[in-house]
């Protein structure tokens, strides 16, 4: 697909910046697991967390194929800002965009869409994870008021965010009919973060448990309507999808470059490495994968963008993606021998970073199943 | 104040240049191509300067292909407000921009005009100096800072052994250092709204300016292959090749 000169400017002014401030400090990053508030700070003065905003709210405005092109390139210098840059844009920003009153976008969008406040989606449940209408959170009405209880499982930025958007059952015996989401500012007295997770990779993004203990919430801080809930949850499923195939695709291009500049450089048999048949064929190999998956991505992108159905495009670029980038990055690390294997090189992270692209936001199993679902 | 700002298109500092097989000079097809970092630094300076209210209007202008367009708009998106194409398709060299330049100048009037002290690609350091001698104009080259006051500007310059600082009338041309700023990066909304911004295309026929080349390539030849080191015996034997080997001593 050949894309604009618009989205060129934006794709390489996200690769210069991914390059240039991110990926320098992503190894020590995933030593430390320090949460980059200064590079979130930077992204969003940049226009990087309200991508899909249009300016009216503080955003960028821009098309879902800038978005992806950007979200690869910003994986490519560090996986796991992606994760948090593309939670926010896909499932913090899109659904105040499209559900909030005025009142909500005053005061949620338009911080969130300059990157001043982050965003949480909490929907997965310790319980309840690709079954959505399984969950045991509550929230009650009290007069003018909710009064939400239950817990949170997995949830990116569950730490730093600014506002949470959680969803929880009003009406239980309304079964899908009766989650309504909440818009819950994270100071609100009993919002407590229960425990931050221990991961394979992506360390510097926080996931967290989150436990909701009799959350006290005006009857304005519904998003949409009541009984909405769970048609929100389900409305940028798309867009999330894409995003994860497309970060997938950076990851695996980086994890490429590395090995593809070491190939060139590492000498053995009194050649470069890359001489070898055996390598130069594998590399051929993962550069071929690496393009199939980001056109799958970008399609689903112009499809997404047109309006049109994508539903199983997203799909298919999702589980393709994830799929190709765990078995690229396991290639560069091959490529590399035993220093593939140690921190020296930065493709040990990738391949870490990269593996829960074939779990969150719907496994490579829910992936087929819609797939084939829409065969 | 208005600002003129140069911008060359180049291949992009990231890229290995390779010699074209016929020796007549790098390959460019299917290259990555950019903004050449010495003017995105004085880009980034008339924009500071604007900013700080030292400038009202920044026009940006670029000698070179249609491509070039793309390099312009960069220009725009990190805060220039109109842009010119001096379209031309051949070989560009130092006299000949310079020339299409001063036309420019000639034209827009500017306050000040700020250019990168060399491109990455020729790294021939003449364009400013020649335009500055063709104009008449004083010139602050290899700029580290830059100071507007009322009628002047005050350059400092990175030169052999130190800094110099000289005040200079108005107008003038200034060539930038690398230390003189970090450039930005452009903004999405700043890259959205840089495609509503004016640019202008005309060529050097219309300026008047004849841009023939002056100067022949006879043969680009790729640098030879360093060779690896060797270990002495003894700081006699060092001592010894320093003076017949390298010749240093």
């Amino acid at each position: 697909m050949l894309i604009t000169e618009e989205q060129a400017m934006i794709r390489d002014m996200a690769r210069a910046f991914a390059r240039e401030r991110l990926a320098p400090g992503a190894a020590e990053r995933d030593r430390t697991s320090r949460f980059p508030a200064e590079e979130l700070r930077e992204m969003g003065g940049l226009g990087l967390l309200g991508m899909l905003v249009p300016e009216e709210w503080g955003g960028a405005g821009t098309d879902v194929i800038s978005y992806v092109l950007a979200i690869e390139e910003i994986a490519a210098g560090d996986g796991a800002i992606s994760t948090i840059m593309s939670v926010h844009n896909s499932v913090g920003c899109a659904p105040i965009l499209k559900f909030g009153a005025e009142a909500q976008k005053e005061r949620y969008l338009r911080a969130m869409a300059t990157g001043q406040m982050l965003g949480a989606f909490c929907l997965t449940e310790p319980q309840a994870g690709s079954d959505a209408s399984a969950l045991k959170t509550r929230a009650v009405r009290d007069g003018d008021h909710y009064v939400i209880s239950g817990a949170k499982q997995f949830i990116t930025n569950g730490r730093h965010a600014g506002v949470a958007l959680v969803f929880a059952v009003t009406d239980p015996v309304a079964g899908k009919k009766g989650i309504s989401a909440f818009l819950v500012p994270t100071d609100t007295p009993g919002y407590t973060v229960a425990r931050l997770e221990h991961k394979l990779g992506q360390r510097c993004s926080d996931t967290a448990q989150i436990v909701l203990d009799n959350v006290r919430v005006p009857a304005d801080a519904v998003l949409g309507e009541p009984g909405q809930g769970y048609r929100i949850a389900l409305a940028n499923l798309e867009g999330g999808r894409i995003g994860i195939a497309a970060q997938s695709v950076g990851m695996a291009q980086a994890a490429f470059e590395a090995a593809r500049d070491y190939a060139r450089q590492r000498t053995s048999m009194g050649v470069a490495i890359i001489e070898h048949q055996a390598v130069a064929f594998r590399l051929a190999d993962m550069a071929t994968r690496i393009e199939a998956a980001r056109q799958l991505v970008l399609h689903a992108a112009a499809l997404r963008q047109a309006g049109l159905p994508c539903l199983k495009e997203a799909s298919m670029a999702k589980l393709f993606a994830s799929e190709m980038a765990e078995r690229v990055c396991s290639d560069a690390i091959q490529t590399f021998g035993g220093y593939g294997y140690v921190d020296d090189f930065p493709v040990e992270r990738i391949y870490r970073d990269v593996r829960v692209c074939q779990i969150y936001e719907g496994t490579s199993d829910i992936q087929k199943l819609v797939i084939s679902r829409n065969l | 104040m208005k600002i003129l700002v140069a911008v060359k298109r180049v291949v992009d500092y990231n890229v290995k240049v390779r010699v074209k097989a016929d020796g007549t000079g790098v390959e460019t097809a299917n290259v990555k191509m950019s903004m050449n970092p010495f003017d995105e630094i004085a880009v980034e300076e008339a924009v500071r300067l604007k900013e700080a209210g030292k400038a009202t209007e920044i026009v940006v202008v670029s000698v070179g292909p249609t491509q070039a367009q793309e390099t312009l708009r960069t220009a725009l998106a990190m805060g220039a407000d109109r842009a010119i194409l001096v379209q031309h398709d051949g070989e560009t060299q130092s006299l000949g921009v310079a020339k299409a330049l001063k036309a420019l100048a000639e034209k827009e009037q500017p306050g000040l005009v700020i250019l990168g002290k060399q491109a990455i690609d020729d790294d021939a350091n003449q364009t400013g100096q020649m335009l500055a001698a063709l104009l008449g104009w004083a010139q602050g080259t290899f700029a580290s800072k830059v100071v507007p006051a009322e009628g002047t500007v005050a350059v400092t310059r990175e030169i052999d052994g130190g800094l110099e600082t000289v005040e200079l009338k108005l107008p003038a041309v200034v060539t930038t250092d690398l230390r003189l700023n970090e450039p930005r990066y452009a903004s999405l909304p700043n890259i959205m709204k840089a495609k509503k911004k004016p640019l202008e295309v005309v060529d050097a026929v219309g300026l008047g300016v004849d841009l023939t080349p002056r100067l022949k390539t006879l043969k680009v030849v790729e640098p030879a292959k360093r060779a690896g080191g060797i270990k002495v015996g003894s700081v006699e034997e060092l001592v010894a090749k320093l003076k017949t080997e390298a010749r240093v001593i």
